[in-house]
């Protein structure tokens, strides 16, 4: 497992610098202390998130094909994006301009007015930061430097949909032994395990969150999150571990909402895997943004001794 | 029933006799209830092309309608009337009437992509929703939606700077969509916040209006897909046969 990917191209995406900001701060302390190098990529740009698609999709391929470009002017073969809509959207351009001639064509006539590389597929793979830290220190290079053990931590390890929705984008996923699955997800949990963390069975991993229409059709995601989130609660976990800002926001959001406009209360916590991770490793709830995340949870940190 | 003749047995549909005796048998009421004879004339033959000719929905003619995406469906297991595959089955019959019937429900769509995943045929159910929904806004059918103004609005960032700010997104759409930002939940959101972490957090408000974050060199990219924008509205249109913009 060890080796790969000791050095990347690193694309955190907007919400990364926004209000997914406490990820950002995890995920490179967490690289840091695994002695792992993060080069962000030069200006880069936003991938169009869920957005852009609606209003042409062959848009959104060129905003992440420029990305891509950007990649490879730099050397790189291999970008991380630790957002879920980041990676996927990489994910879903690196297919389009394998397969689609239409999507090959809007993408060199946007690169060459823009006037950077024409990115052509197969140049750059794309990983996800669960990727990342599963091949390159993988379970072993997390039991090394666990410092306060997650023992005793119930966690539910949520997904969402765009780390494994639609299966054709990601054609190294279910390979078999070590490769990730679409159905059942698996690399947090095992991350996680590997600092001690005890997951628990949750069956909404790659349930959707609503993200999509967190704020134009607030309803649904309250009633979408409030699902996962007494599930997890039924399920006996502490926190719902999570690898997405987008997803990490919604829960929060939603989980606000549930309460005032609905009045259900749930009180799981809600973490970035990195955090935990990190937290695992000795770092400070500080060094891990554990202060910038909007709900706060540090009252379960102090509990099971993490800080 | 087919889902799909669920039109026959709508209330208005039905009749019933208060009274009425037949055979000397008396059916009166419930007992004598029927279903209006029914043609359908106003078939729209090109409804199939015209949301097939619109970004995400070009594989709809695919469809096998095995049920596959309702079944999956998000937005189905917490509404029951949210029906990819019928309203597939519409398009693809041009029954355009009954289409614009679930007008106000279409755009609901999650994106989760659980359809998609589940189709056997490579549909793309999640783009065929996109298609409709703004087929049913092109064509006038029904104002513009939440997600629309939404997807305006962070699109419009992207292609401006080469970034979008949150902070800023969630300004403008609750602007265009007349709602306060001081809605009780949002506010507990944002003082949670602000009581762990004051000064950073309103610096990054502040700042992040007057220096919105932008890529270096994006002009030249900002151009170019404004002008291709233009250009698949206006196939957009034509595809539709709707008058040049504006015109509406
Ligand atoms: S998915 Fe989100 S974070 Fe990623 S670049 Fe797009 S908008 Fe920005
Ligand atoms: S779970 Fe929610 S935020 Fe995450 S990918 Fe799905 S819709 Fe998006
Ligand atoms: S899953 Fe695909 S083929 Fe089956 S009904 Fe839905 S769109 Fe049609
Ligand atoms: S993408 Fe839309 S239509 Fe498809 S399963 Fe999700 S909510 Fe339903």
């Amino acid at each position: 497992m060890s080796g790969k990917y000791q050095k990347v191209a690193y694309y955190p995406g907007c919400a990364l610098e926004g209000s997914g900001h406490a990820y950002n701060r995890s995920t490179k302390a967490v690289g840091k202390k695994l002695g792992l190098d993060l080069v962000e990529l030069k200006n880069w740009n936003c991938c169009g998130a869920m957005e852009v698609k609606n209003i042409d999709p062959k848009i959104q391929t060129y905003l992440s094909a420029r990305n891509l470009s950007i990649a490879e002017d730099m050397g790189f073969d291999t970008v991380m994006a630790p957002c879920n809509g980041c990676y996927h959207n990489l994910k879903k351009a690196e297919y389009d301009l394998e397969n689609d001639e239409a999507s090959r064509e809007v993408n060199s006539r946007l690169s060459g007015k823009a006037g950077h590389n024409t990115y052509e597929s197969g140049k750059v793979e794309t990983i996800h930061a669960l990727d990342w830290i599963k091949h390159s220190v993988g379970e072993e290079g997390i039991k090394d430097r666990v410092k306060n053990s997650l023992k005793g931590l119930k966690v539910a390890n949520y997904y969402g949909c765009m780390y494994t929705r639609p299966r054709h984008i990601f054609p190294e996923k279910d390979k078999g032994p070590g490769s990730e699955s679409t159905s059942k997800p698996h690399f947090m949990d095992e991350l996680l395990a590997a600092a001690g963390a005890e997951n628990v069975d949750y069956p909404l991993k790659t349930a959707c969150c609503g993200g999509a229409h967190a704020l134009s059709d607030s309803d649904t995601s309250t009633k979408l999150v409030l699902n996962l989130l007494t599930t997890a609660e039924a399920c006996g976990a502490d926190v719902i571990a999570t690898e997405c800002p987008t997803c990490h926001t919604g829960l929060e959001m939603h989980q606000i909402r549930a309460e005032k406009v609905l009045g259900r209360k749930t009180s799981v916590k809600i973490l970035y895997f990195t955090q935990l991770l990190g937290m695992a490793m000795g770092l400070s709830p500080k060094a891990v943004g554990v202060h910038e995340n909007f709900s706060d949870s540090m009252s379960l940190i102090k509990e099971k001794k993490l800080a | 029933m087919p889902i799909h003749e669920k039109s026959l047995i709508r209330p208005e549909n039905l009749v019933e006799h208060d009274e009425l005796v037949i055979d000397g048998v008396d059916v009166s009421g419930h007992w004598s209830t029927f279903i209006e004879t029914r043609a359908i004339s106003d078939y729209n033959e090109d409804l199939q092309d015209e949301i097939g000719a619109l970004g995400g929905g070009e594989n709809i003619h695919r469809c096998w309608q095995c049920g596959s995406c309702t079944n999956a469906c998000t937005v189905n297991a917490i509404n029951p009337d949210f029906n990819p595959r019928y309203w597939i089955y519409l398009i693809r019959l041009g029954m355009e009437s009954e289409l614009v019937r679930d007008k106000d429900i279409i755009w609901q769509c999650v994106s989760c992509n659980k359809c998609t995943y589940a189709c056997p045929r490579d549909v793309n159910p999640e783009g065929v929703m996109k298609a409709t929904a703004h087929w049913l806004e092109m064509k006038g059918h029904t104002e513009k939606k939440p997600s629309m103004i939404f997807d305006e609005a962070f699109s419009e960032q992207v292609f401006d700077t080469g970034k979008i700010e949150d902070g800023l997104v969630l300004r403008q759409f609750f602007q265009r969509t007349g709602q306060p930002l001081t809605q009780p939940w949002l506010v507990t959101l944002v003082t949670g916040l602000i009581k762990r972490f004051p000064v950073f957090y309103l610096m990054r408000l502040g700042l992040a209006t007057v220096f919105r974050p932008r890529t270096k060199g994006w002009s030249r990219a900002k151009a170019a897909i404004n002008e291709y924008v233009e250009e698949v509205e206006a196939a957009n249109r034509k595809a539709l046969k709707l008058d040049a913009k504006g015109a509406e």
